[in-house]
C-alpha cells in the first residue's frame, strides 16, 4: 500500500515499547511536500522517539513510514546512509562535533559524504554561516567557544548545508532565552522557505509553534489526538490542546509528578 | 489491593533464581559483545575507509604511548636484572641474568605491560571520548549526515590498536633488554659484550614472534572495549564514567585471560 504522491512523510500505526513502557501506540501522520508541521506535546509523550524512528536511529516494534512513496521502515546500512543524504537535523542540544571546527562542522556531511574537496566546501560552509548569521570568522573556532545561541545558529547552518529536502527539529528554541528562541525560529522560516524543504519539528515551546508551523499535531500516549492548521488551534474544541496551550496543570491530561 | 498471597516458591528456585539471573545477563553481554566486534570487524574491512581518522589513531596509541610504555619497560628490565642476579646467585647461575632478562621482556612483560599501560591510558579516553558523542547526540549527527559511526569512530580505532601495539612493544621489548644491561654492566659488574652475547644466545624467533601476537591481540581487545563500552554508554556523565570504568577493567581482565590463552597455544607440548 503506497502513500499518496502529494506526501512526503507518511507514517502509519507506528507501535514503539522499551520494555513494559508504550511510547508510540499506533501514530499515524503525514506530512506534504514542503509544508512545516509541528508536533506538540509534553514531555516524555514520545516526540523524540517519533523522529529517532523516521530517522532510523530507533527501530520501531511495528508500522511502517514512507519517504516519498518508499517504504524505509527497515532500511539499513549504505542504503541508509542515502536516504540520509535527503535529511537535514537540527538536535536539541546542537550535537556539533566538538573536536571538528565550526566550519568542518557545517560542511561535515558536504565532505564525508559527498566527496566535496575541501576547499570547495569551506565556501559553503562560510557562505551558510551567512545565511543564519554569523561572520566568516567564527567558521576558524571550535563548538566550545560559542555561546548556546551561537551553536545552535551552526547546528542550524549544517542541517541546511547540503540543502536537504527534508528537514527535522528537535526542540529549537529550548535552552534559550526568548529573544534568541524568536531569532532561530526566523531563521527557521527563512532558510526553509529558501530550500523549499519540508519540516517535521518537534517543540513544546507554542510560541515557536506558531511561527514556523503550517500545521500543528498534538501527540498524547503516542498518538497524534489532534491535528489542524496552526490558525485554528486556539479553538481546536479538544480538551487535550487546549489544557497543552494554555498551560493548566488541571485538565484531561495528567503528568506523572509521583510514583 | 487485596489478592491471594502469592504463592512461596521452593527454596532450590529462590537459591537458583538468582544464580540463573546473573548467567542469563552474562550470556546477554558476551552476545552483545560479539556482535558489535562482528559488526565492526565488517565495517574495518569495506570501504569508504578514512584514513585522516586511522592516523590520528595510530598516533594517539602508537606515539603518545611511548613515553609511559618506555618508562614501564627499562625499570622493569632493570628490576628483572637486580632480582633474578640476587636470587640466582643462591646456586651460582647469575650467568643465566642476561637470559632471563630478554625471555622475560619479550615472552611476557613486554606485552603485558604494555598492555596494562595502553589500556588504561588509550583505553580509558577511547570510552570517554565515544561515550560523551553517545550521550550528547553526535553519534545520532553523524547517522543523519550520512556517515556510519562504526566506519567513522571504531573502524580507525581497532585498526590502529591492532596495528601500533606491536610496533610499541618492541620499542618496549629493547627498551627493557636495554635496562637489564644497564644494571647488568653497571651495578653487577658484567663484561658488557658478554652480556650482550648471552642476551641473543637463547633468543628465538619465537619468543618475539609470540609476544607481537599478544600485542596486537592486546591492542585489539583495547580498542574493542573502549568502544564498545563508550557506544553503549547512557545517561550523562555519570554513564560516561560507568562506561570508562568498565571499559579499562575488562580490558585488563581480557588482557590477561588472552595473555594465558595465546602462551598454552604457543608453547605448551
Amino acid at each position: 500500500m503506497s502513500a499518496p504522491p502529494h506526501l512526503k512523510i507518511h507514517v502509519s500505526d507506528l507501535h514503539k515499547s522499551f520494555g513494559r513502557k508504550v511510547v508510540l501506540d499506533g501514530l499515524d501522520l503525514d506530512v506534504a511536500r514542503s509544508e512545516s508541521v509541528v508536533v506538540i506535546g509534553g514531555s516524555g509523550s514520545g516526540k523524540s522517539v517519533l523522529l529517532k524512528c523516521i530517522l532510523g536511529l530507533i527501530r520501531p516494534d511495528s508500522g511502517s513510514i514512507q519517504i516519498d512513496g518508499r517504504d524505509v521502515t527497515d532500511l539499513r546500512g549504505s542504503e541508509r546512509d542515502e536516504l540520509m543524504l535527503k535529511f537535514g537535523m537540527l538536535f536539541q542540544g546542537s550535537a556539533l562535533f566538538d573536536s571538528l571546527t565550526v566550519w568542518e562542522n557545517v560542511s561535515f556531511g558536504l565532505i564525508q559524504a559527498r566527496g566535496m574537496d575541501r576547499d570547495a566546501a569551506r565556501e559553503t560552509a562560510i557562505a551558510k554561516l551567512a545565511q543564519v548569521g554569523l561572520a566568516p570568522d567564527v567558521g576558524m573556532l571550535y563548538p566550545a567557544e560559542l555561546s548556546g545561541g551561537m551553536q545552535k545558529r551552526v547546528a542550524l547552518a549544517r542541517a541546511i548545508a547540503a540543502d536537504p529536502e527534508i528537514i527535522f527539529f528537535d526542540e529549537p528554541t529550548t535552552g534559550l532565552d526568548p529573544i534568541m528562541g524568536d531569532v532561530i525560529n526566523d531563521l527557521i522560516v527563512k532558510c526553509v522557505k529558501e530550500l523549499g524543504a519540508t519540516t517535521l519539528s518537534i517543540t513544546h515551546d507554542l510560541a515557536s509553534a506558531r511561527k514556523i508551523a503550517h500545521r500543528i499535531a498534538m501527540l498524547h500516549e503516542g498518538k497524534i489526538i489532534w491535528s489542524g492548521p496552526v490558525a485554528s488551534i486556539d479553538r481546536s474544541g479538544n480538551p487535550y490542546v487546549d489544557q497543552f496551550i494554555h498551560g493548566r496543570a488541571e485538565g484531561p491530561i495528567q503528568m506523572q509528578v509521583s510514583r | 489491593m487485596s489478592s491471594a498471597a502469592p504463592i512461596e516458591p521452593p527454596v532450590l528456585v529462590r537459591v537458583l533464581a538468582p544464580v540463573g539471573r546473573v548467567f542469563l545477563g552474562f550470556l546477554a553481554v558476551v552476545g552483545s559483545i560479539s556482535v558489535f566486534t562482528f559488526r565492526a570487524l565488517t565495517h574495518c574491512v569495506t570501504p569508504p575507509f578514512y584514513w585522516r581518522l586511522t592516523l590520528r589513531q595510530m598516533m594517539d596509541i602508537g606515539y603518545y604511548s611511548l613515553p609511559v610504555v618506555g618508562m614501564t619497560a627499562i625499570f622493569t628490565g632493570m628490576v628483572l636484572a637486580l632480582q633474578s642476579y640476587s636470587g640466582f646467585s643462591r646456586f651460582s647461575a647469575e650467568g643465566a641474568v642476561a637470559t632471563v632478562v630478554v625471555l622475560s621482556m619479550t615472552r611476557e612483560l613486554g606485552p603485558v605491560l604494555a598492555g596494562l599501560m595502553v589500556a588504561g591510558r588509550v583505553g580509558a579516553s577511547m570510552a570517554a571520548e565515544i561515550g560523551t558523542m553517545k550521550v550528547t547526540e553526535q553519534i545520532d549527527a553523524l547517522t543523519t549526515l550520512s556517515t556510519n559511526p562504526f566506519k567513522y569512530l571504531v573502524a580507525p580505532r581497532l585498526i590502529a590498536g591492532f596495528l601500533m601495539m606491536p610496533l610499541l612493544v618492541l620499542v618496549a621489548d629493547s627498551i627493557g633488554v636495554f635496562g637489564g644491561f644497564l644494571i647488568g654492566v653497571n651495578k653487577l659488574n658484567f663484561n658488557p659484550a658478554n652480556y650482550l652475547t648471552r642476551t641473543f644466545e637463547f633468543l628465538e624467533l619465537k619468543d618475539v614472534v609470540s609476544g607481537l601476537v599478544k600485542a596486537a591481540c592486546f591492542g585489539f581487545v583495547i580498542s574493542l572495549m573502549g568502544c564498545y563500552h563508550g557506544y553503549n554508554s547512557r545517561g550523562g556523565a555519570q554513564g560516561v564514567g560507568t562506561a570508562t570504568i568498565n571499559a579499562v577493567v575488562s580490558a585488563l581482565m581480557l588482557i590477561l585471560i588472552f595473555n594465558y590463552v595465546i602462551t598454552e597455544l604457543f608453547f605448551s607440548q
